[in-house]
């Protein structure tokens, strides 16, 4: 049977060249990146280069701004509590969406325990905050505004150059969680007004359990891992040199390929065409436009979404879902709710994320066994009927 | 049981039983709503054979996950057959036992299919009493 991966926004498959790159360092070079003996030397020049490598695909002004982390996640606690334990004499408010990745949300609520406001920007329905909705939000006592580049379930791309304008004309740092940007669009950190950035490794064909943190030179921020003087002492924790090694491999890999994008974007929009013939009530999530070039996010009327992904699993296609049943929580997804989906089309969600090893006859594939999976699905469904 | 179906589960979710509706149903029971994300509607067929209330056939239509899926088809099994009495004493406990199991976190599906169930005989008796207002 034919198996298809679209589910690279969850994560991705580690390239070849990535793990070449890594082995050596679990294998025979094995020595603390600290150590100053001939053990240790060549792994810390290994951590060195991929520095260098994730500096020049995030486009920043020094290496010095990098910093290795455990992943996303750890990233966006990193930048959202550092800066907010930093700034607490400025002012205790800060400005988030309400689509943001739980890590980003977690944070923020876990600060308005301890006496933080916070705002959570709505969304429009492409999931698009409203730059002047944000303006108005800003108050003296504002310390950082964190929204995230491109939203990891609908693809939507948020203003980030007019964010960045914003926030700097106010004197507020801005954060983004770049998790799902980076690797999918060009861009260049220091020429946006971006204070500090998040990534993770696992969302570029590299490995899982790293990722980095990008603080713009200057930016105040207390660190929150403590220990050694590792990462500049804003990180402790011995390096784990192999991960940082395929990460780095990953970030000069994704600089070279980033002009592929638009091939995926292709087998996206071709894709999303032939499900679109074949089947009817079908609504796109996020923006039609501005958007990743590889994620779709469509919602079949009528259906659940655990449903359909478990019928397309059985026929070796792997996609996810915004439905409740599979949230683990049995909350439907907090992304399209924000964007005023009603509930029937939220449920019935399903995100289609491609990635580089993708080609035309995955799509062939998938566009062939749907329409019996949503036929015989709405016949099943008490909905469908009433229609 | 933690993470994944059965494989009787997905047995009933790959090839679910009495899926459909029938158009002169004795009783209808309607459960769920979109936002909890599961509806089921099941229709049952009573016969009365040798003075007692049988429900000869039930059917099927539910708007859910796997697990809703599966657990509407099994109870439909389990109830034909049955008298409405009997059918009455059949919990979400039974169901959860037939299918072999659920993840703790798709309990509530077997629940909301003991519901179907006890909606559908409501109706079918509130349909009865009607018919017997109506003849006297």
């Amino acid at each position: 049977m034919r198996r298809v991966y679209l589910d690279n926004n969850a994560t991705t498959r580690m390239r070849e060249e990535v793990l070449e790159a890594m082995l050596p360092f679990y294998k025979d070079i094995y020595g603390n990146a600290s150590s100053i003996h001939s053990f240790g030397r060549p792994a810390r020049k290994a951590v060195d280069e991929a520095r260098n490598q994730v500096t020049e695909l995030l486009g920043a002004a020094s290496h010095e701004e990098v910093i290795f982390t455990s992943g996303g996640t750890e990233s966006d606690n990193f930048a959202i509590r550092g800066v907010a334990q930093a700034l607490k004499a400025k002012g205790n408010h800060i400005i988030t969406t309400a689509i943001e990745h739980h890590a980003v949300l977690n944070s923020c609520k876990a600060l308005e325990k301890d006496g933080c406001k916070v705002t959570y920007l709505g969304v429009d329905k492409y999931g698009l905050i409203n730059i002047e909705e944000l303006k108005k939000a800003i108050t003296g006592k504002t310390v950082l505004i964190t929204i995230m580049y491109a939203n990891n379930e609908v693809g939507t791309i948020e203003p980030v150059i007019e964010i960045g304008r914003i926030a700097k004309e106010r004197g507020v740092y801005f954060h983004t969680d770049a998790v799902q940007a980076i690797g999918k669009l060009d861009f260049k950190v220091k020429d946006m007004n971006i204070d500090l950035l998040s990534m993770s490794g696992h969302k570029m064909y590299g490995p899982k359990g790293v990722g980095a943190i990008y603080i713009k030179k200057g930016t105040k921020i207390i660190p929150q891992i403590l220990g050694g003087h590792h990462e500049m002492r804003k990180r402790a924790g011995t390096e784990n040199v192999a991960g940082i090694v395929g990460l780095g491999k990953a970030a000069s890999l994704a600089k070279r390929d980033i002009p592929d994008e638009s091939r995926i974007k292709e087998l996206r929009d071709y894709l999303y065409k032939g499900i679109t013939s074949n089947i009817e009530d079908i609504h796109l999530n996020g923006h039609p436009e501005d958007r990743l070039p590889n994620t779709l996010n469509v919602s079949f009327t009528y259906l659940e979404g655990e449903s359909i992904i478990l019928n397309l699993d059985m026929e070796g296609i792997a996609v996810s879902t915004g439905s409740a049943c599979t949230s683990g929580t049995l909350e439907p997804s907090h992304v399209l709710t924000a964007m005023g989906l009603d509930p029937v089309n939220t449920q019935g969600s399903v995100r289609f994320s491609l990635g580089r090893d993708n080609t035309k006859e995955d799509m062939d594939y998938v566009i062939g066994v749907l329409p019996p999976i949503i036929k015989r699905l709405r016949a099943m469904s008490p909905l469908y009927d009433k229609k | 049981m933690e993470g994944q179906y059965s494989d009787k589960v997905m047995e009933h979710f790959r090839n679910p039983h009495n899926v459909g509706e029938i158009p002169d149903a004795d009783g209808i029971g309607n459960v769920g709503n979109p936002v909890c994300g599961d509806i089921m509607r099941l229709y049952i067929k009573v016969e009365n054979i040798d003075g007692k209330d049988v429900i000869t056939d039930a059917k099927f239509k539910t708007f859910g996950c796997g697990a809703a899926i599966s657990t509407s088809s099994i109870i439909t099994d389990l109830v034909k057959g049955k008298t409405v009495d009997e059918a009455l004493k059949v919990s979400n406990e039974a169901v959860v036992e037939a299918l072999g199991g659920l993840p703790k976190i798709k309990l509530h599906c077997s629940v909301l299919a003991e519901e179907a169930l006890k909606s559908a005989i409501t109706d079918y008796y509130e349909r009865k009493k009607k018919t017997k207002i109506a003849s006297k």
